[in-house]
């Protein structure tokens, strides 16, 4: 009976190893493909060239490139000062009120809403009454996608910052705003940074939001007013295409995009760790 | 001997209507270090945080009575507390050095008040660091993190940033309690030489401590205080029996 | 004295605008919310509820709508997905927290976390040109022919296998969803008490009747909070389906048909719905879309939340 019970934890036990297995195949697999195809639609003119007509070859993804990181930036400008600040009066202001209780739910369950829905909103809202698409309406969506994120790990970060360093503050006469930006802020500062890093890394991959608010560009453009390209949506554009050229580019900015979601995913997870190594 | 602080029929809630606090009436001497000394749980740390009033951080706190500082009740409403708290400092029971340099440490409180002079500010950091006997170990190194020192030396430190506004009163908190010997005998040797500028009220589960460098010790129990007087007086002879049995390690 | 006056009027501005900057946060909920409920009115007003989700139609020209085929599509394709995600991400979880050498419990971990990192429209390319080929050509011929030649089960597995369909979109959808599930179960499965687990070893039970017996089902709330994570996830994930899905208005009649979900049909058609009807059924989709994924997600945090896990 013992025997029995102890190849059935073998067995059991090996099929957990399996399904580790599993899943590292496909993380593998999908990476080496991305970098397979992506390698080798890697060519300067790819970064440097703007977008040539469909079906002519030599056209490169500048606009694309150009719009995303205008996109991102802006987004970036207006979602990480609200974050930070909206975490702040969680933490600090508010913590002792029961209603952040409930704004910390609500932002937990905002950080996974379909992100296309967060596009239809700002699409209703700041696209059908201007009538035409812009960039800064895409900014806004991806902002919106931001902002619950970046409340939720700066309003974790400034938690674990001890009490008694707060009171050590108030007992020298500090006031409470003087108390957070001298002394929780710099003691979490590297925390809200590695939490602002990761949300950059997950709105940039971001392609549904931009369907509708920022649409796409066939130029190089620098207005955000304007309709912009973005990497994401051409990807989505010229993988739906016809043309064996398009397929090509869009590989490669897969594989720019993967690059650069990976690596700021990877550092802000390092930063994470060395923190608690402290 | 003047009285620099007075209590009188002090009660305090923690937010309920039974009072952790009860009918506390007690005087602090000018320049003398009074001790607070009890078993756990007795009301004497939450008696020393009523009169800087760091309870008031905390919601649903309540005082009833008075206490006299610098001729007002400072429990009253009106009462501005950053300035109270420029007054009257206060030393906590682990070592809470602020994530910056050492000098911007002993600084901080300077820059609070609104001095910006650099002269007079290197002035008085340098003097709060003499007077906290630290000054020749972190002289070399007054830009690095104050988080580089030992336990003992963050201790000294944040001495030193108490009483670098030049406050009235000083608050220790069981300042030495989660330090080693060599480092609480240090401190223990500061409050002693402190105490000719300042007037100091140092709460302690250490009674040798409270023997060895106080003036005065107040006895408290479950809220109440039991007994007041010269420390000699209450570890050789002390009128109420409670406090004999306490000094004598009969229970606490 | 003057500049202590100043120090209160800073500090209740700074308090004021930070307030307000978490009240945004329930100011966009409530905001997505209305905007979508205004917005799917028309919808709302010519299709009913009960006529616009039991309804299979959806023809722009004679402005007839209704959600039946997304809605089921969306359910079709996430319940597949967690079907398989489920199994393998607990597995995932049990070997990194009881089986594997504590040096590559972080590596492991950090890799499977890598999965969600990964932007779901890579995994839309990456389906539609790398796997849907090999699905088409190996793999479902290949289930077609073994699973396919069983009664009741094997009709899952008839029709042409093209790649592009619910089998490959909720293969894909499955591969992302792991991480969200995988990384809840192995934070509750590191509070258990060690004790628990020292009592049952003492009493000579194996490693895995402990995980099974005790472990797990000390567990409960916590794993059905990380299945509700994955299936939020799953509902509402547009990119990495759109690319392998089809956007067909059709009812599936096997693994290996194309279909249509909400987030699929929202990507392919809003930005060319001309008429209003036709945006506001869409809308009327999204609206419903939200209402699902919305629940889902606030009944699993709930749960996350008692179990005290992050």
């Amino acid at each position: 009976m013992i025997k029995r019970r102890k190849i059935i934890n073998q067995i059991a036990l090996f099929i957990c190893f399996l399904t580790a297995v599993w899943g590292l195949f496909w993380l593998f697999f999908i990476l080496f493909d991305v970098v397979r195809h992506g390698l080798t639609a890697l060519t300067p003119s790819l970064i440097l060239n703007d977008p040539a007509p469909p079906g002519v070859s030599g056209g490169g993804l500048k606009h694309a490139i150009l719009g995303h990181t205008l996109i991102t930036i802006t987004a970036t400008l207006i979602g990480v000062p609200i974050g930070i600040l909206g975490g702040t009066f969680l933490a600090e202001y508010g913590r002792n009120w029961a209603f952040s209780r409930i704004i910390s739910f609500l932002a937990d369950i905002m950080v996974s809403v379909p992100a296309i829905i967060v596009g239809a909103f700002v699409y209703a809202l700041f696209v059908k009454p201007i009538g035409h698409f812009s960039g800064f309406a895409g900014a806004l969506a991806l902002a919106f996608i931001m902002i619950p994120v970046i409340v939720r790990t700066t309003e974790n970060m400034l938690s674990l910052i001890p009490w008694t360093l707060r009171e050590a503050a108030f007992a020298l006469g500090a006031p409470y705003y003087k108390v957070i930006f001298q002394i929780v802020y710099r003691g979490a500062g590297m925390g809200i940074f590695t939490g602002i890093i990761l949300a950059i890394a997950r709105v940039t991959g971001e392609a549904a939001p931009l369907l509708f608010t920022s649409f796409n560009n066939a130029f190089t453009s620098y207005n955000l007013r304007e309709p912009l390209a973005s990497l994401t949506v051409t990807i989505f554009q010229y993988a739906m295409g016809p043309y064996e050229d398009w397929h090509r580019q869009a590989w490669g900015a897969s594989f720019l995009i993967t690059l650069f979601i990976l690596g700021l995913t990877l550092v802000g997870r390092y930063l994470i760790k060395r923190r608690f190594k402290h | 001997m003047k009285v620099e602080i007075e209590i009188r029929n002090l009660n305090f809630y923690y937010g309920g209507s039974v009072p952790v606090l009860k009918n506390i009436n007690l005087q602090i001497y000018k320049n003398k270090v009074t001790a607070l000394i009890g078993p756990s749980g007795c009301g004497k740390t939450t008696l020393l945080r009523c009169i800087n009033r760091i309870h008031d951080l905390y919601p649903g706190n309540r005082y009833e009575g008075e206490i006299i500082f610098g001729g007002r009740n400072i429990l009253a409403k009106d009462v501005d507390l950053i300035e109270l708290r420029s007054r009257i400092g206060m030393v906590f029971q682990k070592p809470t050095p602020f994530p910056m340099s050492i000098f911007d440490n002993v600084a901080y409180g300077l820059r609070l008040k609104g001095i910006k002079n650099k002269k007079i500010l290197q002035e008085k950091v340098e003097k709060a660091l003499r007077e906290a006997a630290l000054w020749d170990e972190v002289k070399d190194k007054l830009h690095q993190s104050a988080l580089s020192l030992s336990g003992g030396q963050q201790q000294r430190l944040c001495i030193a940033r108490a009483i670098a506004v030049e406050p009235e009163v000083l608050l220790f908190d069981e300042p030495t309690s989660a330090l080693d010997p060599i480092s609480t005998g240090k401190i223990e040797d500061l409050i002693i030489q402190l105490k000719d500028k300042i007037t100091i009220v140092i709460v302690t589960h250490n009674m040798q401590q409270a023997a060895r460098i106080s003036d005065f010790t107040a006895f408290m129990y479950l809220g109440e205080l039991i007994e007041v007087g010269p420390t000699e007086k209450i570890f050789t002879n002390p009128e109420k029996k409670l406090t004999e049995d306490y000094v004598t390690g009969r229970f606490g | 004295m003057a500049t202590f006056k100043r120090e209160y009027l800073f500090n209740s501005l700074f308090l004021a605008i930070t307030a307000l900057s978490s009240f945004l946060v329930i100011a966009l909920l409530l905001g997505i919310f209305l905007v979508l409920l205004k917005e799917s009115l028309p919808a709302f007003q010519r299709f009913g509820f009960l006529g616009f989700i039991l309804s299979s139609s959806w023809d722009p020209v004679k402005e007839n709508f209704g959600g039946a085929i997304p809605l089921f599509g969306t359910l079709v394709t996430s319940f597949f997905a967690l079907i398989l995600a489920i199994p393998i991400a607990l597995g995932i979880a049990i070997f990194i927290t009881e089986v594997a050498p504590k040096s590559l419990r972080e590596p492991i971990g950090m890799a499977i976390e890598l999965l969600a990192a990964i932007p779901s429209i890579i995994y839309g390319m990456w389906g539609l040109f790398t796997l849907a080929p090999i699905q088409s050509k190996y793999i479902e011929p290949f289930l077609q022919k073994t699973l396919g030649s069983l009664p009741y089960f094997g009709k899952l597995f008839s029709g042409t296998p093209l790649g592009i369909d619910i089998f490959t979109a909720s293969l894909i959808l499955s591969i992302m969803i792991i991480p969200f599930t995988a990384s809840v179960a192995r934070d509750a499965f590191q509070l258990v008490p060690p004790v628990l687990k020292e009592s049952a070893y003492g009493v000579g039970a194996t490693k895995w009747e402990v995980i099974k017996d005790v472990v797990i089902p000390y567990c409960k709330l916590g794993i059905l909070g990380g299945i509700g994570l994955s299936l939020g996830r799953a509902l509402g994930e547009t990119m990495a389906v759109a690319f392998v899905l089809g956007n067909l208005n059709q009812f599936p009649s096997s693994l290996f048909s194309a279909t249509a979900t909400v987030t699929v049909k929202l990507a392919n058609e809003f930005t060319e719905a001309d008429k209003d009807i036709h945006l506001a059924s869409l809308f009327y989709l999204a609206l419903l879309l939200f209402i699902m994924s919305f629940t889902i997600l606030a009944i699993a945090k709930y749960f996350i939340q008692r179990t005290g896990t992050k």
